[in-house]
């Protein structure tokens, strides 16, 4: 199978070439070609391990070489990040970079030897949902930042921040790289490598302006996800040092037999996963990854980088179900997904509320993992394919939205579907994907639900049914401002996306009501097999009578609104007025006030931000949950020893 | 088979039911403020005036939209009435929900758009204490599934009461009765019109209307699962539960002003976790 | 009462009257009178009325405002003027800002004279007005009807 090499280093050799190539038309032939490459060779890579009989297969055995290039690449990353923590003045953020790299190269040059080789690549059902989703949205964001990034650079409002798009697609390309190598790795090793250049290549990309902000908001995120690093590399070396193996599958065996080393190992590279999925209270980082340009954030966002936390929190669930660190993670994501939904409430600027209910359902999604029953791990995976189409149709429409109508306000978006429609209609099936029922939230939450019921975990059950309360709240606004009759000038917006901005959106789209429609096939022959495979029991997390329901509701929902439509276009209606106590102006707009001038209507949605806004609730959730994964280790760790 | 003729009967008959508790509803008011009040089949007069006048509408997406709101809250009481899923039936019915919202914004006017706001925050505020009705369920009889809950061989109220306080508490919200109707105001002359449907009239009020009486029979049949077993006798007991469930909303409805949000959204959740909260915690450790 | 209009649900709006006749339209809902045993019901919104109940006469300022709302009334509509000023704009008549009665803006079915019009004759006038709508739900039935054909 010599596509999977292909597909790390492909993207590399790629990114690459972006930094070398100034010139703007061949470098954007080149992003679209390599693009349509890195999707059709995961078509390859998945029509061959079908044919091969949808099978777990290890590979890639003796690989000194490999293993050599990789420590020294590790080397050079560690190189870069000291480098630019000396340059802007952070010099102690350098320290969370030399001290795991020194403990990896530590133990590469002086551990001991491997007792057992094992292959250092592993491909199953979840790695091959990884690379689908990494790939396909992946490619598409690339896409779309060659139209985008171009009208960034032309605009007025960013004329300050020098051109460097050459660097910024080497680092989207960089980026995908290092996912695909991230998700296809078995070797803990080159695993903790590519997990440093995720973490890297965000950092970068966040600053990539240069201003300020972006420069502190990057250093935010390098740091959080430094910390993350260095939690994940002592657990590679102590797990090294006592198994004198390092392959996830080996760990993950060894947690589920809750051995003793394996339990703080497991609990340490939960941790580092939390860094990485931004749960509370690391989510500072991932809202200041906002200041950068909209393609990076949909890719922050979707594809990769936060995914790559869940990955390894499923990866790790088996071992995690019902123990210590299980309930911490369940705890700290249920936290994460209530109170971030509550803060999704009280902003208005579009980016932030997509930015905080990214936080919110991955602590949905980390929460199911903790919990790890299949159940819980079924729901995690649809939650995460639904919100990595969702996310990133959403970060690619917004930033097409701001392009048009000069602002991501929500407030602004009033009437969107009259003036923007195209856009509008993208948004608005990216929003149902997010929450309506039959769509992806809905039938989670569901299976969410029940199994924290069934292992009792009360606390969760009550995040979970408060959460989903809040985050219908937000969504549904938002819904709502799209759909209302514009109150603004109403005269059409000249909408100035570009072709290839429309082809990944409406590609999305199409994705996404795809995977609505074929829900109960997906699960039926994908993610059932995922879960029966990584715990081994063989039944079906929807039982029939459920998945017949959902068939139901699936027609219902998609045809009577459809239907509707068609049948109330033919009525005739006498069109009258809007009530506005009698002094409407005659087109809703506006009204005549009590001295008989023409006022303005205006409309806003509720949003309670002196109360339950991120200013106010941010600072102590954060001490609330950093307080309880202290509390926590302390107690895993203590209680393997005592 | 039983379950096919009482999902036909729901939706054949559930309006006529709805109706006549509307009129009952109209009726014991009026008694209760020494009043002889209208003709008990009053709201099927009021629907059938509706939809002899000429239609209007202020867009005509409003139609549809509501037409959507009716099927999919008749298909919520059919999938309940069917025996399947209970939380399903609320996800069914918050989505029902969220067109009516809809609805309500699209117009862009003022009274309907603050009402829609109102109407939005009220299903914030109830769905916590309607799933954790849900849960309860799950965990007194071991299903999701309203056939099993009902065949159950103890009443689930036995195990229960805190929440059905906590379900009969929100009741007064999702039957848009003072103190909590706050979305649509129904008596006249109120500070925000006829709030959510402020801009809807004639054929389209008529199927809101409607709506609302499969709405109330589908929340009473809730309220009766509580109480119904493999015992057939506690069919009846269900029934006089539910007309005086039914009876106390009203006498709430007429013996209280309206609150603000600020204070429906306090009361609400405090008693949604003192009761319910607290019975699940019990109920999770007996169980 | 037999066939017809049920359910008559009114508007009612003060022009520029004394609130005298406003007074006995409420009165009209009252446990004394209790409107609502005909199936009336206030509602406060055009969009939802049948009948439009206007006591006062026309000035300059809101005479827009009531064609506004008699305009948004669904067919088939009544218009029922109460107390003299709506009728004819009363003692108000003479006022430099007066137009006149509610005539003058917009068509009347049914006018209830009185300062203020009593409460038992306020609920005739709308029974009256009630006739007025049967009548014109009949013709606009045909004229859907007609439509079909």
């Amino acid at each position: 199978m010599a596509i999977i090499p292909f597909l790390i280093i492909f993207p590399l050799v790629i990114a690459i070439i972006m930094y070398c190539t100034r010139i703007n038309k061949i470098r954007n032939a080149i992003a679209y070609l390599s693009a349509v490459v890195i999707m059709v060779s995961v078509g390859v890579l998945v029509c061959q391990w079908i044919s091969k009989g949808m099978e777990t297969i290890t590979l890639y055995y003796n690989t000194e070489l490999v293993d050599h290039i990789i420590l020294a690449a590790e080397i050079v990353l560690m190189g870069v990040v000291t480098y630019l923590s000396f340059k802007y003045k952070k010099a102690w953020v350098s320290l969370l970079s030399i001290c795991p790299t020194a403990l990896i190269a530590y133990y590469e040059i002086f551990g001991p030897e491997t007792r057992e080789v094992v292959g250092h690549i592993y491909i199953d059902y979840l790695s091959i949902l990884m690379c689908i989703i990494v790939g396909i949205i992946g490619s598409l964001i690339v896409v779309y930042a060659v139209g985008y990034m171009h009208g960034y650079h032309h605009s007025a409002h960013h004329s300050n921040v020098t051109d460097r798009r050459y660097y910024f697609f080497a680092l989207l390309f960089l980026f995908l790289g290092a996912m695909f190598g991230f998700v296809l790795s078995e070797n803990l090793l080159w695993i903790d490598f590519f997990w440093e250049m995720t973490s890297i290549c965000s950092f970068l990309l966040i600053g990539y302006t240069r201003e300020e902000e972006a420069v502190n908001n990057s250093f935010r995120a390098l740091w959080m996800n430094l910390l993350g690093g260095c939690a994940l590399a002592i657990a590679i070396v102590y797990f090294g040092y006592t198994y004198e193996n390092v392959d996830l599958h080996t760990l993950v065996a060894m947690g589920t037999i809750q051995s003793k080393c394996a339990v703080i190992c497991v609990a340490l590279i939960a941790f580092a996963a939390l860094t990485k999925a931004a749960q509370l209270p690391f989510s500072t980082w991932l809202i200041g990854a906002m200041v950068a340009p909209t393609p990076s954030s949909a890719l922050l966002h979707s594809a990769t980088m936060v995914k790559a936390g869940i990955y390894v929190l499923l990866r790790l669930s088996p071992a995690m179900s019902g123990t210590m660190t299980g309930n911490m993670i369940a705890f700290v994501g249920g936290f994460t997904f209530l109170i971030t939904s509550f803060m999704a409430i009280a902003q208005s600027d579009g980016k932030k509320v997509l930015a905080f209910s990214t936080i919110s359902n991955l602590g949905l999604m980390v929460a199911c993992a903790g919990v790890g029953t299949s159940e819980t791990v079924w729901a995690a995976i649809f939650l995460m394919m639904f919100h990595a189409i969702s996310k990133s149709l959403l970060f690619q429409d917004i930033g097409a939205t701001e392009n048009a109508l000069g602002s991501r306000d929500v407030e602004d978006m009033h009437g969107l579907l009259y003036m923007l429609p195209k856009l509008a209609i993208f948004m608005f099936i990216g929003i149902a994907g997010m929450f309506l029922a039959p769509f992806g939230m809905l039938i989670s939450k569901w299976a969410a639900l029940k199994a924290s019921v069934d292992v009792r975990n009360i606390v969760l059950v009550f995040f979970i049914i408060f959460g989903s309360a809040t985050t219908s709240f937000y969504w549904t606004k938002w819904m709502g401002k799209i759909i209302s009759h514009s109150h603004l000038n109403g005269a059409q917006v000249k909408d100035k996306t570009k072709k290839n901005e429309m082809i990944s959106l409406t590609i999305h789209a199409i994705l996404m009501i795809a995977l609505c429609a074929l829900f109960p096939l997906v699960s039926e022959t994908f993610v059932n097999p995922l879960v029966n495979e990584m715990f081994g029991s063989s039944e079906n997390v929807l039982s029939n009578q459920v998945l017949f329901t959902l068939i139901i509701i699936i027609v219902v929902v998609f045809a009577v609104p459809f239907l509707a439509y068609l049948s109330s276009k033919q009525q005739t209606q006498d069109l009258k007025l809007s009530y506005m106590n009698g002094v409407n102006t005659g087109d809703n707009r506006a009204f005549t006030d009590s001295l008989g001038n023409e006022k303005t209507l205006w409309l806003s949605n509720f949003y309670f931000h002196k109360i339950i806004g991120s200013r106010k609730l941010m600072m102590p959730s954060q001490i609330f949950t950093l307080a309880v994964i202290v509390v926590m280790m302390c107690r895993i760790i203590g209680g393997v020893f005592l | 088979m039983i379950r096919i003729i009482l999902t036909i009967c729901y939706i054949l008959l559930a309006p006529l039911i709805g109706g006549l508790l509307d009129g009952l509803d109209r009726k014991i008011s009026a008694r209760m403020q020494r009043r002889v009040g209208p003709p008990l089949l009053q709201p099927f007069y009021d629907v059938s005036k509706l939809l002899t006048k000429r239609e209007t509408a202020v867009t005509k997406s409003q139609n549809f939209l509501l037409i959507s709101y009716m099927v999919l809250m008749i298909l919520t009481g059919a999938m309940f009435f069917s025996g399947t899923d209970i939380l399903m039936c609320f996800f069914v019915m918050s989505t029902a929900a969220t067109f009516l919202y809809f609805a309500g914004v699209v117009t862009s006017s003022p009274y309907a758009s603050i009402g829609a706001q109102r109407e939005l925050l009220s299903m914030m505020i109830y769905e916590p204490a309607v799933l954790f009705a849900c849960v309860g369920f799950y965990l007194a009889t071991g299903s999701f599934n309203v056939a099993d809950i009902a065949k159950s061989s103890d009443s689930a109220i036995m195990y229960l009461p805190g929440f059905f306080i906590a379900f009969v508490f929100i009741l007064t919200i999702k039957m848009r009765k003072s103190p909590f109707d706050l979305a649509t105001s129904h008596h006249p002359n109120q500070e925000i019109v006829k709030g959510i449907t402020s801009d809807i009239g004639t054929k389209n009020l008529a199927i809101f209307t409607v709506t609302e009486w499969y709405e109330n029979v589908f929340l009473m049949a809730v309220v009766s699962l509580f109480i119904v077993n493999e015992n057939p006798i506690s069919i009846v007991v269900a029934l006089v539960v539910v007309l005086l469930v039914y009876f106390l909303e009203i006498l709430i409805d007429n013996a209280s002003a309206r609150v603000k949000w600020q204070t429906m959204l306090k009361t609400t959740w405090v008693v949604t976790l003192f009761t319910a909260g607290v019975n699940l915690i019990i109920l999770m450790i007996i169980k | 009462m037999g066939k017809g209009l049920k359910s008559p649900w009114l508007l009612h709006y003060d022009g520029s009257s004394c609130n005298g006749c406003d007074i006995e339209v409420l009165a009209c809902l009252t446990p004394v009178y209790d409107a609502e045993r005909l199936g009336v019901i206030n509602t406060g919104d055009p969009l939802q009325a049948d009948i439009l109940v206007i006591t006062g006469g026309v000035n300059a300022q809101n005479e827009a405002t009531v064609k506004q709302l008699y305009e948004q009334m669904a067919d088939p509509k009544v218009v029922v003027a109460i107390g003299v000023c709506a009728c004819t704009g009363g003692v108000f008549k003479e006022c430099y800002n007066i137009k006149g009665g509610v005539d003058t803006t917009i068509p009347v079915d049914v006018y209830v004279p009185g300062c203020a019009a009593r409460p038992q004759s306020i609920i005739d006038g709308i029974l009256k007005g009630i006739e007025i709508y049967n009548q014109r739900a009949e013709a606009l039935e045909r004229e859907l009807e007609g439509g079909i054909a």
